[in-house]
Order: C-alpha cells, then structure tokens, then sequence
C-alpha cells in the first residue's frame, strides 16, 4: 500500500467547491468568512502601508552592526565571522550525514543556501564575501557527510562539543598582549550575538544539570533526592528576574573587595541555573512515562543501574520530551531579553540604546519591530528543526 | 498521607525561613523621591532599588593606582539617555555624562579613549561603586543627602543642574509661569513632580488647573492630545519626551525651573585624592570657559598667555597637577582632548542637536547661571 489512495472522485474538489464547502456553506458561515476577510483585509493594509511606506527604517539600516554584533570592535568582526563560517560547515557536515534518514533534510540544506545566498545579495564587501564562503561550506560539508557517512561522523560529533568553547575563545580572544586575537572585553560584546551567546550557553550547560537534577529527584538516596528537590522547588519559585538582580546586584557585595566576577559570565550562570529546575521537572515527566516493564527488562539482560538509565531509560525518555524541551529552549531564548533590564546591552539592551540616539528619537516602532522579527525568524527555525528531528524519531507516532 | 502533611510542612518552614532571612537584609535606601534623570531612562525598572548595605569604602590613593595599574578608567555610565548617555551608530558612548568620564581619562593618562564605559542601571549603579565595579558612576544621578552618606558615595560636583521643567506648544507662545495663569497642566500624580507644581504656582500666586495621569506616558499622550496647555516634568526628560511628538519643533521648554535636581559624578568614600581629581576635573571643564580657553585655542593660550591664573591651570607655573597626584598638563589635556564645559554642552546639548535644552542654570556665573570653579592656587 505504498501508491497515494486518491479520494473518492466526488470528493476530489475545485477551489471553488472548495471556497464553497468551507466558507460559504451557511449563511452564518458566509457572514464570518466576510467579517473575518474584512478584518484580515483591515489589519493587513495598516501593517503593510506602514511597514512600506511611514517606517522610518533608516535607524535600523545604520544601526544593523550595532543590533547584530554591539559594540564589538568593527576590525576584530572577523572573529565572529569565522566562528559562523566553522559552524555553517558543521550544519552542512550533519545534514549530509544524517540527513539520508530524515526526511527534509534536504529541504533544510536547499534553504540554508538560498538564505544565505539571498543575504550575501543584500549585503556588501566583506559579509557578501563571508556569507558565500559560509554558503560554500554548507555545500562542502553536505557533500562529505554524504559521501563519507559514517566515516566523518565521530568527528561532527565532537566538532558539535568543541565548537562553543571554540567561538568563545574566538571572540574573547588569547590575551590583551596578543597581535592576532586580542582581548574584547564582554562589555564590548552586545546585540544579537550577545542574546545567542546567553541561549547557546543556557541550553548546553542546563541540559546536562537538568538531566541530573531529573535523576536525583527519582533517586534512593536521601540527601541526593532532598538537595535535587530543594533546589528544584526554590528555582521554581523565583522570576528569573529576580535570580538576574541577585546575580548582578547582590553578588558583588558578598565578594571579597576588588574581587569582580565578569557580568556576562554572572547572567550565563544565573540563565543556566534557572533552566535547569524547570528542565529537571520536563524530564522527570519523561523519566515517569517510560513503563516499569522497561527497567525489569533492563535488569534481566544484566544491565547495571547505571547502564540501564544510560542505555535503555533515557533515549526514550528524552525522545519523548523533545516537544516540550524545545519549547523551553525556545522560552529561554525569549527569556534572556531580561538582561537587558540589569544593564546588560542584549537585542532588546541595544535595542533601548539605539533608541536615545538623538537623531532617531521616537522610533520605538520600527526597532522593535525589527527586533521582535529576529526572534520570530529564530524561534520558529529552532522549532522546525524540532519538527524535523521529532519526525525523523518517530516521535508521536508510536 | 502524614507523609505528604510533613512535606508541605517542611516547605512552609523553609519558606518562612527564607521569608525571615530576608527580613533580616540591611534595609533598602529609604530614598524614596524619584531621581531626576531616572523619569528621562524609559523603563530602567524602580529607581534606587539597591539596598544600601555595609559600604565598602576604598582606601587613600587606591582608586587612582588601581586605575593607572589597569591603563584605562571604568566609567559607569547611562546609555538610554538621549544627550546624556547613548551609544551612537559607531558603537561609540556619547553625551555628557559620557565626555566626563572622557575628560577625566584625559586628566588622568592623557588619552581621553583611555575608558571603558559601563552601562549600569538606575538600580545597580551605587553597588557597582561600591564593589568596585566601576572606578565612578556618571550617570545622571541626583545628588541627595542619601546618596551622599548612606549609599557610601561622595558626590563630587554638579555637571548639570537639571530641574523640573514645563513644556508648552510654541505657538501658544509662553515664556514664564505668569503666562500659564488659568491654564491647565498635564502632570503625573503622586511624584514631587506634581508637589513642586503646586507649590511653584502658589508661590508665585498664580491659579492653574492640574491635569493628572498615573504614568509619564499618558501624561504625555494627553499632552501631545491638546487636553493641556502644558506639561511638567524633569528638565532632561522633557528633551527626550519632545522628540517623540509629532512635530518636536511645535513645542518649546520654557526656562522656568520648578526643583532642584543637581546631577554630577559620584565616587566612592573614603579615597580623598580620587574625590579631589574627580571634582577637579569638573572644576577645569567649568574655568576654561571662564577664561575662553577651547580645545581650539587651548595651545595657543598655552604659549602666549600672561594671567598667573591661567597658567596655573595649565601647567605653566606651579606644581597643581602633582597635587593631585597627576601630570602637571592634567588640564591641559582634559581642555585639548575633551573641550571646555561649554563645548561638552553645546556638543550634546546644544541648539545644533536635537536634544538642545537651553543653558538656563548651567551657565558661567558671569552669564546668568550658577557655574562657579573656585581658584587654581
């Protein structure tokens, strides 16, 4: 039964039976379809006429360096870049190795290029340069992962656990003494980049506190599961906000005179710590839907504790939570916004910044439209790639 | 089921726990009057939410040995007031609050970029001092008893005197109080903003009528509405909240100033020299308008001038520079690098820019104002 079963031929409908069957079929349904158009209608024109034609977007168009990169300094912007380029040739790498088994991989890597063909259109110099060279390495990667396979894929791996460490060092650089990579200070580093940073950072450090917090809640032992469910239950109970001014308000009256801990590695830490106890719980819920049947059955092939939560217990725990992990990542990506409330310049931080820049005062509209835009192109590619890798996991359908 | 009582007792006790600790915190600052540049900051949350715990206080000679030690200052800074402290679309920090700190790095290392400038938030900016953070806070920050005592800063001197101000539409053609009178006034309730209204026109004996609005912004509105013939509110906000009209050009700040909100750098107690280079530098801005010396001419004064005053200033008799623990050409360098205080002011504030307030109290002494250096001896 593989051919596709056509409908029944009375079934098969023209677009005007179509309109017909669904929006005109009564004459209440014909009354909300028109209310419905008009208002679409309505709310369409004001948006568009404002967006082509009153928007000043001037403001974003001289400011896009400081919106996406901060105030890192304009000759080191080649760090950044490089980082991106390392990483558009992992996205290649992994698409072309894994993605003989998903399903719309290559739909995934046909529209990385064009999007990034369509930047590199838009840009100039240096970016256009830099995106085509990102466009190539996309293609690079595809075609070895493809190619090689297995071969390769030990290395993505680690390419994939080496590679924030990697662009950190990048952008923080060796030392102030260094030619090649000298120091720019975290307060340099703001914008787009910044709020990336606090998410990757967020994601790869909580996820593995997370997982352990989960397993300690369920553990035998006493104080293990007393300490996992203190800290479980005092994280849930505080705004993030809150852990945000702890971190950058009252930490440094606790420490030791002329002792200061960098700001952006305070809210790193705080981001983290918060997400991890609401993560705990999202994979304690997993931990509880895998069947008792699953351990025994563990135990009797002669797994040990250990081996069986490894091995057994946790792929499909974790498989079953993927919906709701990718929604918090996807709220902790929102999230980081907060810091701009204590002083750090993040998307919305600049975003306040540009606003008091005398020659572009009132233009709330048109930043943070543009702001809010990246965070929807953002947030909804992190969730068609969960889409994505839940189809290509079977998630759902057993 | 007894299982279960215990675990929500214990979490209660815990609570409560947690609640008393706390309570047990140093209390906050007590300062509860709206700071005047704060009401020009859009949403830099509450105004002076740190609470004021045992100051750290910084020892004699610390702050500026630490500061040549480290090669460049850190200034904390505002970066959401427009004129005062921004980030321009280089990336560049500007505004007053902003040439001070380049001002004093010139004193300092003779390199006004010698600073790295620290956005801090109306709430964090006092425990920054005091951690050490920031080497000084200058960021349109009021200068209060409070302030000067609890939250173990000195304030060292006043860079601009703002104040409550009102705005009114061109056209009406207003220039005083007394024009006002039978008109009304969009204000927000329950600040001083709206006491000092009050008592400014019963001072002057003038009858008005009040038209009140929770917050700043539908004060604003109804302003920019027509349901008022004016608008109070801090001189400094007032600029920024002009420029959002429809038409910033229809509306003009009268020079009438209803309160008393001197803004200036604070550092921390306790390290005198620091304090005395801090107010110092100030005081330099402020005397070579006096003497008409601009990062233009400021060489030429220097070779040709006669007035022991002057060359005091700039190094060319005395030892003033080494008093304060800096080069002898300190003022030389904050004039040639940063400018005087009227070119710092006309550069942000002035009426080429957008956000031109008029000088009103901020000038020399000799033209109106209250600006005032005492001696270079």
């Amino acid at each position: 039964m593989s051919e596709t079963v056509l409908p029944p031929l009375t079934e098969r409908l023209t677009p005007l039976r179509w309109a017909y069957k669904n929006l005109f079929s009564t004459w209440y349904n014909a009354l909300l379809t028109i209310g419905a158009g008009a208002l679409i209608f309505w709310v369409l024109r004001g948006v568009l006429f404002w967006a082509l034609d009153t928007a000043e977007w001037r403001v974003v168009v001289v400011n896009l360096r400081l919106l996406l990169l901060g105030q890192f300094p304009i000759a080191e912007v080649w760090r950044v870049w490089l980082g991106l380029a390392l990483l558009a040739l992992l996205v290649g790498n992994s698409l072309g190795i894994w993605g003989r088994k998903a399903r719309g991989a290559g739909r995934v890597t046909i529209g990385l290029l064009v999007l990034l063909a369509a930047l590199a259109i838009v840009t100039r110099d240096n970016p256009r340069l830099w995106l085509l060279g990102m466009a190539g390495l996309v293609g690079l990667g595809w075609y070895v992962g493809r190619s090689a396979g297995k071969a390769v894929e030990r290395v993505v791996i680690a390419g994939w656990i080496i590679w924030p460490p990697v662009f950190i060092l990048l952008l923080r650089g060796l030392s102030s003494a260094s030619d090649v990579l000298p120091v720019v200070g975290t307060n340099l580093w703001g914008g787009l980049l910044l709020t990336l940073l606090l998410t990757i950072v967020g994601i790869v450090f909580s996820f593995p506190l997370g997982v352990l917090l989960a397993l300690g809640r369920r553990s035998a032992l006493p104080i293990v599961r007393w300490f996992s469910v203190a800290y479980i239950e005092l994280i849930r109970g505080v705004p993030l906000i809150t852990i945000l001014f702890m971190a950058q308000l009252m930490l440094p009256l606790f420490l030791p005179a002329g002792m200061n801990i960098d700001r952006v590695l305070r809210a790193m830490v705080a981001i983290t710590l918060f997400s991890a106890a609401y993560l705990a719980e999202n994979v304690r819920g997993g931990l509880q839907a895998i069947p008792k049947g699953q351990y025994e059955a563990a135990y009797a092939m002669g797994l040990n504790g250990m081996q069986a939560m490894g091995l057994i217990i946790l792929p499909q725990a974790l498989r079953l939570v993927i919906p709701i992990l990718v929604g918090q990542f996807i709220a902790l990506f929102k999230d980081t916004a907060l810091v701009s409330i204590v002083g750090l310049m993040d998307l919305v931080g600049i975003g306040k910044t540009v606003l008091a820049q005398p020659e572009f005062l009132g233009l709330q509209r048109e930043v943070y439209a543009f702001i809010s835009m990246l965070y929807w192109v953002l947030s909804y590619a992190m969730a068609y790639v969960s889409q994505r890798l839940e189809i290509s996991l079977g998630v759902g359908e057993r | 089921m007894s299982k279960k009582l215990y675990s929500v007792f214990g979490l209660l006790i815990v609570a409560a726990l947690l609640l008393a600790a706390c309570g047990g915190a140093p209390a906050p600052s007590g300062d509860s009057s709206p700071a005047a540049g704060d009401t020009a900051a859009p949403s830099t949350g509450g105004d002076d939410a740190a609470p004021a715990p045992a100051a750290q206080t910084a020892a004699q000679g610390e702050t500026l040995a630490a500061v040549v030690a480290r090669g460049h200052l850190i200034c904390g800074a505002n970066n959401q007031v427009p004129g005062f402290g921004y980030v321009d679309a280089d990336g560049n920090f500007s505004g007053v609050d902003v040439d001070y700190c380049r001002a004093l790095a010139a004193a300092i290392f003779g390199d006004a970029n010698a600073v790295e400038f620290r956005p801090v938030t109306a709430a964090e900016r006092f425990t920054a001092l005091q951690s050490g953070e920031i080497d000084i806070l200058s960021r349109n920050t009021t200068w209060t008893l409070t302030r000067d005592t609890e939250l173990g800063g000195n304030f060292t001197a006043t860079t601009f005197y703002d104040g409550q101000g009102i705005m009114a539409p061109s056209a009406a053609g207003f220039t005083s109080l007394a024009d006002l009178a039978g008109g009304s006034v969009c204000v927000q309730t329950g600040t001083t903003t709206e006491m000092n209204l009050a008592d400014a026109f019963a001072a002057a004996g003038i009858s008005y009528s009040p038209v009140v609005f929770e917050d700043a912004d539908s004060t604003f509105a109804a302003y920019s509405e027509g349901r008022c013939d004016a608008v109070t509110t801090d001189k400094s906000g007032l600029v920024s909240r002009r420029s959002v009209l429809a038409d910033p050009s229809a509306h003009v700040i009268l020079d009438v100033t209803l309160s008393k909100e001197p803004l200036g750098p604070m550092v921390r107690h306790g390290d005198d020299q620091w304090y005395d280079i801090a107010q110092w530098v100030v005081f330099a801005l402020i005397a070579a308008e006096e003497y008409g010396i601009t990062s233009a001419n400021v060489d030429q004064v220097r070779a040709t001038n006669t007035d022991p005053q002057i060359n005091r200033l700039l190094g060319n008799e005395g030892e003033l520079g080494a008093k304060l623990g800096l080069d002898n050409d300190w003022a030389y360098n904050v004039i040639a690098l940063a400018g005087n205080y009227g070119e710092i002011y006309d550069r942000n504030l002035g009426p080429d820019t957008p956000t031109h307030i008029p000088r009103g109290l901020n000038n020399l002494y000799t033209n109106g104002g209250i600006l005032f250096a005492p001696p270079f001896n």
